[in-house]
């Protein structure tokens, strides 16, 4: 029996009949094809699919569409300006070169996003273990932290 | 006018707005009208007889398209093996059939045995619970060492003792007599541990098949498509070439695994005429984990023959390759070919002797990843070397200096030519980098938090620029290996450039796009670079073996050169100048030495709009393309540091300091360099330190098959990396680049296990030095 879901999505009301067991992930990509969000694995480990629900980041790969029902949203396509100008994360991220395929990228840039706002200096040790829950195998995490330090101080 | 400035600028990459903001287009994201899809019914077995495949029962489930096993696919063909090894007493190797669906047996976990198609990928999955296999489980050859015992079980009938060949490679007579005046022998025997790719983006096919002109279209993660057409349409599916389109769109990472031609691609290609619909599958993690082909898996001893002032006298080592169940596309070549070849490493070992055996055992086929068969043979001379310094009581640095190869061209006695390198320099550079100055009173300090500190160096050398094509087909190689690249200049002068390199990751769109706007003096937004496509590109052998920038770059390079020729006849003709006296620079056409001149978006709209123009002698259009096929491999070397603290208590390894210095020849942009120097690394640090394949030693049964049980690593693993560069340009292609993108890989994990040692005193530690393994090797020393 298909279930009704109803959130916004990066400012945008959306409604949907989805099967139950539809992950979140799943609806973004497929129902509302917003194919930025990325799935690599399926232990809900690698971190590509984060996204922000309510404010804070989640694997949208490790929840239910069902469960996100009423609840704000967004995703990777949301985090630029509407006239295309990079966050200042995403706009880090391209200046010290944290990003190669690009595959764990729109998972990571919504996990930092998170962690400045958490942590809003945060010491290189503390963006690390706030990166455990994304993998990168391009980058070897280097400018990754370097450009989370760099998009901290901007985000001030 | 164009920046004059490009080549060795920090260009910011061309591709990263897309990436940042999920514009990307990978190949899971491209959903095609009327698409299907597909979920794979794999072995759980690692050796087992199919007794029965039953599909009825999923044929009849809610949604589905199609249901097609082994006996459906019986007259495609098997799966290609692209390089032929030949044995030591002249047999070429065993090559047993490699099915795209399994036929009689399964040999492997993960095996492919049926494809289940239907409206979704939930019915596709609900429907592939519903085929009934019936097998009758095997004994299983797992373990390299186990499965070259006599008596094991066989994996392939084809090859009874499971060895695919022995090969053999320098002058072992030669290495006997030195190893006989020897004043000492270093002598270990190690494993280099199996590891698997794990590319975040899964491995991912979509193929589409068209009534209306009898065509196909498969989209697919892969990093050569021009190869994965070749080998699917003459080799397995026996379609013409032409009527095959391979399109390979943004890649989320490759490190080798997406070089090969693999069975799904072939079977969707295969169903999607069946069904007369485009079928699409993205593997799951768990799925990559099974069947993406392995790296690594040796099981070595090596020895090193010194004499009393430690310079080398000779080399002998003994490989046992575990090449999986089955042959992958260049399985063959990674441990033989790739791996024995850079046995000399850095130094003037004058003998060297390698035996070779590639085994066949019930695992997953291994393959080339990220430095394929290079940070083997690093591993190997490296390893020695350094405990050949301990033996001998030398300094590791100086025990190197000793043996380094001084002069250039220098042929090795294992088969290459090395065309130029300094490694004093780049040894020199790493010590002052890493501090090597101030590491006995960090060593010191180390002592007072009750902590081992060890520090360990690793020189390599790597043969990049894959490859000569006559020396690759003398060796064994079934195809070539050169570039294609084409420049198609537009009439305003915009130029868009097709190459057969791919780039998934490496920024190709970026570092291309400065050479030919170099080159041409015009401005790098005026250059677009399209690449992985074989609509759109004219031929292209792809990418691995850090090959793009020094045969890719150079294919284009050669392709401008014929753009700038027939511009000059142009602009002689506008100009009613003498064509020799044509000069190009910074994006114009002058007559030397008046200040007549053309800027390069004049000649050319003339040559679209060629009214004025020499129609008699001199085609009309600017549009021009070369194929590059270099005259040797480059040799990329460099020198790592390794410093690590150890708790002796609980064996944890801290990476405290990674110096690496590299000499890539020219660099055209420094910050991709080194973040390639830097992903490279975290791989090699993840082999040495997180990273071990496991399969249980009896069933074959897959241990780490998921992130829980594969130690991948993440940031709070890995140590900031201390980079920098020499250079020595490579002397045979017009760029003087030498490639980049494994030497982390290659040079890192014997600088890693070469610090452990060292902090403990001891040996050999295996990989990957987990705390347990640490731990048990400080226990076994007490
Ligand atoms: S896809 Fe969600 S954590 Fe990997
Ligand atoms: S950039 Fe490729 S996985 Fe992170």
């Amino acid at each position: 029996m298909p279930v009704k879901v109803s959130m916004t999505v990066n400012g945008k009301p959306v409604t949907a009949e989805v099967e139950p067991r539809t992950l979140l992930a799943t609806f973004i990509r497929e129902t509302l094809r917003l194919t930025g969000t990325h799935v690599g694995c399926d232990t809900a480990q690698c971190g590509a699919c984060t996204v922000h629900l309510n404010g804070r980041a989640v694997k949208s790969c490790n929840i239910l569409a069902s469960q996100a029902d009423g609840a704000d949203v967004v995703t990777i396509e949301g985090i630029a300006r509407a006239d295309g100008t990079l966050h200042p994360m995403q706009e880090a991220f391209r200046q010290h070169h944290g990003l190669q395929c690009g595959f764990c990228t729109p998972g990571m840039v919504m996990s930092a996003i998170d962690l400045v706002k958490t942590t809003p200096n945060p010491t290189e040790q503390q963006i690390r273990e706030g990166l455990d829950g994304n993998l990168c195998r391009c980058t070897g995490y280097h400018n990754i932290v370097k450009a989370i330090q760099a998009a901290s101080a901007a985000m001030r | 006018m164009g920046d004059m400035n490009l080549i060795g600028a920090s260009v910011k990459r061309k591709e990263d707005y897309r990436f940042l903001t999920g514009a990307g287009t990978y190949t899971d994201d491209v959903v095609l009208p009327q698409q299907t899809y597909a979920v794979f019914v794999r072995s759980p077995h690692a050796h087992a007889k199919l007794r029965a495949v039953r599909t009825d029962a999923a044929k009849k489930a809610p949604g589905v398209v199609g249901v097609f096993t082994g006996a459906d696919t019986a007259a495609v063909g098997g799966l290609p093996c692209g390089w032929l090894i030949t044995s030591k007493d002249g047999t070429p190797m065993k090559e047993p059939a490699h099915p795209i669906l399994a036929k009689e047996k399964v040999r492997h976990v993960g095996d492919p045995v049926a494809i289940v198609i239907a409206e979704t990928y939930a019915q596709a999955r609900d429907a592939a619970e519903l085929v009934d296999v019936d097998y009758e489980v095997l004994p299983a050859a797992v373990d390299v060492r186990d499965a070259v015992k006599p008596g094991a079980p066989a994996v392939h009938a084809e090859a009874p003792d499971n060895k695919c060949y022995v090969w053999g490679h320098g002058d072992a007579a030669a290495v006997d007599k030195a190893f006989k005046a020897a004043h000492h022998v270093t002598k270990l025997e190690f494993a280099n541990n199996r590891l698997i790719p794990n590319a975040i983006e899964p491995r991912a096919a979509n193929a589409v098949y068209s009534r209306a002109d009898d065509s196909y279209t498969l989209y697919v993660a892969n990093q050569n498509p021009h190869v994965e057409r070749l080998l699917m349409t003459a080799f397995v599916l026996g379609l013409p070439e032409h009527k095959v389109r391979v399109v390979a769109p943004d890649v989320g990472g490759g490190f080798g695994s997406k070089i090969f031609l693999y069975a799904e691609d072939v079977v969707l290609t295969w169903a999607s005429k069946q069904v007369n619909r485009p079928v699409k599958w993205t593997a799951e993690r768990s799925e990559s984990f099974m069947t993406d082909a392995h790296g690594r898996d040796h099981y070595t001893v090596a020895e090193l023959a010194l004499d009393k002032d430690g310079r080398f006298l000779a080399m002998r080592v003994h490989t046992l390759a575990n090449l999986g169940a089955y042959l992958s596309t260049f399985a063959s070549s990674v441990p033989t070919i790739l791996y024995a070849t850079l046995l000399a490493g850095q130094y003037t070992t004058p003998a060297i002797y390698a035996e070779v055996t590639g085994v066949f055992t019930n695992t997953t086929p291994v393959d080339a990843y990220r430095g394929a068969g290079r940070p083997e043979a690093t591993y190997v001379v490296e390893r020695l070397v350094e405990t050949a310094a301990r033996d001998l009581k030398m300094d590791p640095a100086e025990i190197r200096r000793r043996n380094f190869i001084r002069s250039f061209p220098y042929a090795t006695p294992v088969g290459l030519t090395y065309d130029t390198g300094n490694y004093e320099k780049t040894l020199d550079a790493v010590l002052k980098l890493a501090d090597v100055a101030g590491y006995a009173k960090r060593k010191e300090e180390s002592a007072k938090k009750g902590l081992l500190r060890g520090i360990g160096y690793s020189c390599y050398i790597e043969a990049c620029g894959l490859a000569p094509s006559n020396i690759a087909g003398a060796l064994g190689a079934r195809a070539g290996l050169f570039e294609a690249g084409e420049v198609r200049v537009h009439p305003t002068g915009k130029v868009t450039i097709f190459t057969g390199s791919h780039s998934h990751g490496q920024g190709h769109e970026t570092t291309f796009a400065q050479v030919v706007a170099d080159r041409l003096g015009i401005p790098i937004e005026d250059v677009d670079i399209q690449h992985g496509d074989t609509g759109k590109i004219l031929f292209g052998m792809g990418t691995y073996g850090s090959r793009s920038l020094a045969v890719g770059g150079t294919a284009i390079v050669k392709a401008l050169d014929k753009v700038v020729n027939k511009g000059k006849k142009i602009a002689a003709h506008l100009m009613e100048a003498a064509e020799a006296d044509i000069e190009f620079k910074n994006g114009f056409f002058q007559v030397a030495g008046t200040d007549k001149k053309k800027a390069f978006a004049e000649i050319a709209l003339t040559a679209y709009v060629p009214h004025n123009y020499p129609l008699d002698k001199l085609e009309p259009g600017l549009n021009e393309n070369a194929f590059y096929d270099p005259t040797n491999f480059t040799y990329p070397a460099g020198s790592y540091v390794c410093e690590v603290e150890v708790d002796p208590e609980t064996g944890v390894v801290r990476i405290d300091r990674f110096s690496a210095v590299d000499d890539f020849g020219n660099i055209v942009n420094p910050m991709i360099v080194e973040g390639q120097v830097h992903g490279g690394l975290a791989q090699g640090i993840g082999q040495a330190l997180l990273e071990g394949c496991r399969y249980d030693p009896e069933t074959g049964q897959l241990l780490t098959g998921t992130y829980q049980d594969y130690a991948m690593p993440r940031a709070d693993d890995l140590p900031a990396y201390q980079v920098g560069t020499e250079k020595t340009p490579c002397t045979h292609n017009p760029l003087g680049v030498k490639g980049c993108g494994e030497a982390g890989a290659i040079g890192s994990p014997a600088a890693v296990m070469n610090a452990i040692t060292d902090a403990l005193g001891v040996r050999d530690v295996p990989m990957p030095a987990t705390p347990q393994t640490v731990w048990r090797a400080i226990q076994a020393k007490r």
